[in-house]
């Protein structure tokens, strides 16, 4: 009680979470998983707002396991406790499960039997795949920014910006360096007298 | 066999709790322990089965399904799946309960504005780290921003750019 944001909507049933999860998991190829969760969570269903997302993903990557599975537990579980955290992850792992084993069944065919030519072909469609998908979760980057980090907002940008460079380029350890990006965060999003 | 499948219960609990930052910071030593320690599949193998993972749909770590496979057939893959994903899970689920209970706690409140950065911080760097990871040629960047561009500029759905990526690199991509 006494918050004043008044709650999106009533918390959703437990099949169309499971749904919800599986239509994610069956489309979410070339991985960005995160962009697809957003997409249907926050932007479709309007089930949780991006503020609530983004501390659950922050959440989901400093805890240890798949992000996305991390997600669909996290944000199952405030949609619906134990039973909607089951459903979100069961969801996520239904389709993604099948087609990972007969995708490995069929490729090792199509390598160790097909024409070289097709595996070339299908290697070489992968890659396309994959770079597109690291274009989707470059835009999902940008839009989750608006409003949050920016010139206006120095201080969260550079936060940003310093997590892209260590995590991403440089590859330092999260956990390690966690303490000191929570701590700049903590600085740099306080509140200041005006 | 059930020795086997204990090894990749084992192996694969142990690396869900230290895979800290997503999967993939767990994918070397899940290439030793495979690889070098236990002889399930050469390292030749692990890379095909990587790069099998990470164009289905679903989690990259879903290797292990197929490492599982490798290793002792069907029973391997679940066992390995859910070595992989349940104590990790189980983790979250209570990282989630302690979230919820704060709902309208003036920490939790604070908690998201440090979190946010973070946030978006990691979504680039999950990008940064592909662009690094993968051999990255011309062709491969411009499909990457053009992807960008799309998805943030226009409402093309992310299906219609993935198969846009695969039709370009199939129809350009001529060595």
């Amino acid at each position: 009680m006494g918050s004043q944001t008044d709650r999106p909507a009533p918390p959703p049933a437990l099949g169309a979470v499971f749904l919800c999860f599986a239509a994610i998991g069956a489309q979410s190829f070339g991985g960005g998983l995160s962009a697809w969760i957003r997409r249907e969570v926050v932007v479709k269903r309007r089930w949780i707002e991006d503020g609530a997302f983004l501390s659950g993903l922050a959440l989901s990557q400093i805890a240890p396991g798949a992000n996305a599975v991390n997600q669909a537990v996290f944000i199952g579980t405030a949609l619906r406790g134990v039973a909607g955290a089951l459903a979100a992850l069961g969801g996520l792992m239904a389709v993604p499960v099948l087609a990972v084993l007969a995708a490995g069944t069929l490729y090792l065919r199509v390598v160790e039997t097909g024409p070289p030519a097709l595996a070339a072909q299908v290697a070489a469609a992968l890659t396309g795949m994959g770079a597109a998908a690291i274009g989707l979760t470059l835009a999902n980057g940008w839009r989750l920014s608006r409003g949050r980090v920016g010139l206006a907002r120095p201080g969260p940008l550079l936060v940003a910006v310093a997590t892209a460079l260590l995590i991403g380029y440089w590859r330092l350890k999260l956990l390690a360096m966690l303490p000191l990006l929570a701590a700049a965060s903590y600085l740099a999003t306080r509140k200041r007298p005006r | 066999m059930m020795q086997t499948l204990a090894h990749l219960g084992g192996l694969f609990a142990t690396l869900s709790l230290l895979a800290f930052g997503g999967g993939s910071g767990v994918l070397p030593a899940m290439q030793v322990a495979a690889v070098d320690q236990y002889h399930w599949l050469s390292a030749r193998d692990f890379l095909q089965l990587f790069a099998i993972s990470r164009a289905a749909p679903g989690p990259g770590s879903l290797i292990v399904m197929l490492i599982g496979q490798r290793a002792a057939g069907l029973a391997g893959a679940f066992v390995a799946l859910v070595a992989m994903f349940a104590p990790s899970s189980l983790l979250v689920y209570g990282l989630a309960r302690i979230w919820q209970r704060a709902r309208s706690a003036v920490w939790r409140q604070r908690a998201e504005q440090v979190l946010a950065p973070l946030g978006i911080g990691l979504t680039f760097a999950g990008a940064i780290a592909l662009l690094r990871g993968t051999e990255h040629d011309l062709l491969a960047y411009a499909i990457t921003a053009v992807s960008a561009l799309l998805m943030g500029g226009t409402r093309t759905h992310p299906l219609v750019v993935l198969a846009g990526g695969a039709v370009a690199m199939l129809v350009l991509g001529g060595r």
